[in-house]
């Protein structure tokens, strides 16, 4: 110990005392820069790096949490069940099913609510607070809203709305029942239509006007204009308003939970990975599947940082 | 109308047009209202008493009463709500001051005094946040349970914390990077020093996006349920946790749902809308103005 804490001394003061004494000075400002940062960045890679680092660990293990004795190295086991269960097939099909519809609708009722709003009209800051109100529920109070008060099928406001336009003998479907994915689709549609509005109406607003009087003087019409300046500029906030909503809504777990609970087909990743660990116990299993879901988010993740690592560079440059 | 050769045909596209604008004023204020339909049927619900409530057809004009809130604050002899609520105000607001703490230096490293390498700093920080977060939860679980630890709000308050760092590190660093450079070395020039520039001239500038970093963070920490749901049992329940007592139907109960639903989604509602502005930028982990 000492003789290595002594060795460096000597050797500083053997050199050339100038550059040496200047380069530990760049080294000490350099980490006063750094130093700010430090707590951060460390507390980001220990609280949510190392549980991942774990996960990946056991997800190489057979290990029941009822049978703690039992647990032992079972190699990529977890994987072939995960990948050849019946029921955890289902949910990446899940998945990917709720994920798509309720993006690609949100996103295209947003676009539409976002073009209406970027006018002027009586009332316009009061309609956008309205539209925006969905997304400010809690997730949990939101799902609860669709599932007893709007789609209850003896007194949910739903029914009660067909029972009052068309009278008695209207139909009285069981919403939930029988139409249990697109009921969660519903409802997460309705809260995340908001958040794509909001993006792209951001778009929208840092078009230039000049360029869109420009080609009404041309001659452009309404459709032109749109389809040959609008939608180019708002590309890349469709991409952004894209990934970003597949990245919240692939983690979803209040909707299902709440609204179905899980059954009649609606289990997705998400809440089988915690139906595994929390109900059954078996915690290599649900760390494989863990590790799956990783892997389907890093690759949407990496188109997502690309869109925005392209937003942000014009946004340094500007 | 016939005085005139050529003003028939303009007034006519003029007024065509209006009645076209007029038009979309009215669908767009049609898809708004149908938007805001179900929260408005949900405040009208919360009021009426159960009975009116679990009506079909639905009853508009049903006398109002206070019962489903006076229900939810536990007047029937049910749980008193205010613990849980008093455990989401803990770990909402202790974690956005951790969030605070953390990623106010961490945005002057990021951009008023750059570290090298800032955008990669930067980039990491967004790729922890597309981790989903089922991934490292059995891990924390375990972690949990064996230090004794489960059923603690502190432990929500880390990992609310690693939940909001990296957009707050993004938002304040777009922020902070608003602040002129020149305006900064002007003050340094006349003497001041770091924590005076900080106080009197970063500050000042950053004031709005910070209140509505912390806004955001609030909200989402507030929402969080899945977390608080497997680490959190009876003395640490969250808001979010104690609505999900509601799954299950319990006979006459839409007053008493619609109620809690607002009581505790009504903080988020109020930051929101403070944090208008901001929200999209938020939302967008800084990438959208």
């Amino acid at each position: 110990m000492s003789a290595l804490t002594n060795t460096p001394a000597p050797a500083a003061v053997a050199g050339p005392p100038a550059p040496e004494a200047s380069a530990r000075q760049r080294r000490l400002r350099a980490w006063a820069t750094r130093a700010p940062l430090l707590p951060a960045l460390i507390f980001m890679i220990v609280i949510t790096q190392l549980p991942f680092v774990a996960t990946v660990f056991i997800s190489f293990m057979d290990w029941n949490a009822l049978y703690p004795d039992a647990r032992h190295f079972a190699g990529f086991e977890n994987y072939r069940e995960v990948l050849s269960d019946e029921a955890l097939r289902r949910s990446v099909l899940t998945t990917v099913l709720l994920t798509v519809t309720v993006v690609l609708v949100s996103l295209v009722l947003g676009l539409v609510l976002a073009l209406l709003l970027n006018r002027r009209f009586p009332g316009r800051g009061l309609a956008r607070t309205l539209l925006i109100a969905p997304f400010l529920l809690v997730p949990v109070a939101a799902a609860l809203l669709w599932k007893h008060v709007l789609f209850n099928p003896e007194y949910g406001l739903l029914n009660g709305l067909l029972n009052w336009v068309f009278g008695d003998g209207a139909a009285q479907p069981q919403w939930v029942t029988d139409h249990p994915l697109p009921a969660v689709e519903a409802a997460l549609i309705w809260q995340w239509t908001p958040f794509m509005m909001l993006i792209l109406l951001a778009g929208l607003q840092s078009m230039s006007a000049e360029q869109i009087e420009a080609a009404r003087i041309d001659g452009a019409g309404n459709w032109q204009i749109f389809r040959h300046l609008t939608l180019p500029h708002l590309r890349r906030y469709l991409e952004l308003g894209t990934l970003l909503g597949s990245v919240y809504i692939v983690q979803n777990f209040d909707a299902v939970f709440t609204i179905t609970s899980g059954g009649l087909d609606t289990a997705n990743l998400p809440y089988t990975v915690y139906q595994t660990f929390y109900q059954a116990h078996e915690n290599g299993l649900a760390s494989a599947a863990g590790v799956l879901v990783v892997i389907g988010s890093l690759i949407l993740a990496t188109f997502a940082l690309r869109v925005v690592s392209s937003l942000f560079r014009e946004e340094v440059a500007r | 109308m016939s005085a005139t050769a050529t003003a028939p045909d303009g007034a006519a596209r003029a007024r065509s047009a209006r009645t076209r604008q007029g038009l979309l004023s009215l669908v767009t204020w049609a898809l708004s209202l149908a938007f805001f339909l179900p929260i408005a049927w949900m405040v009208l619900t919360s009021f009426h008493s159960e009975s009116d409530a679990a009506t079909n057809p639905p009853s508009l004009a049903a006398s109002l009463t206070l019962d489903g809130y006076r229900d939810f604050f536990g007047a029937d002899g049910g749980a008193s709500p205010w613990p849980s609520l008093l455990n989401s105000l803990v770990a909402s607001g202790g974690s956005t001051l951790l969030v605070l703490v953390l990623a106010l230096p961490a945005a002057y490293a990021l951009s008023i005094r750059r570290v090298e390498k800032w955008t990669d700093v930067l980039f990491f920080f967004l790729s922890t946040k597309m981790l989903p977060v089922v991934a490292g939860l059995l891990p924390v679980y375990l972690f949990a349970r064996d230090a004794g630890l489960l059923d603690n709000i502190w432990v929500l308050v880390l990992l609310y914390t690693s939940m909001n760092l990296p957009i707050a590190v993004w938002m304040m660093q777009s922020f902070l990077a608003e602040v002129p450079v020149a305006v900064i070395e002007a003050a340094q020039i006349d003497g001041a020093r770091l924590p005076t520039v900080l106080s009197r001239v970063v500050a000042p500038i950053a004031a709005p996006g910070i209140a509505a970093t912390s806004l955001i963070c609030f909200i989402f920490s507030w929402n969080e349920m899945l977390f608080a749901r497997v680490l959190t049992g009876v003395t640490a329940q969250t808001a979010p946790v104690m609505l999900t007592t509601f799954i299950t139907s319990q006979g006459l109960f839409l007053a008493k749902v619609c109620a809690a639903s607002l009581m505790i989604s009504l903080p988020v509602l109020a930051a929101g809308f403070a944090a208008q502005d901001k929200l999209v930028q938020g939302l967008s982990l800084g990438a959208v103005k």
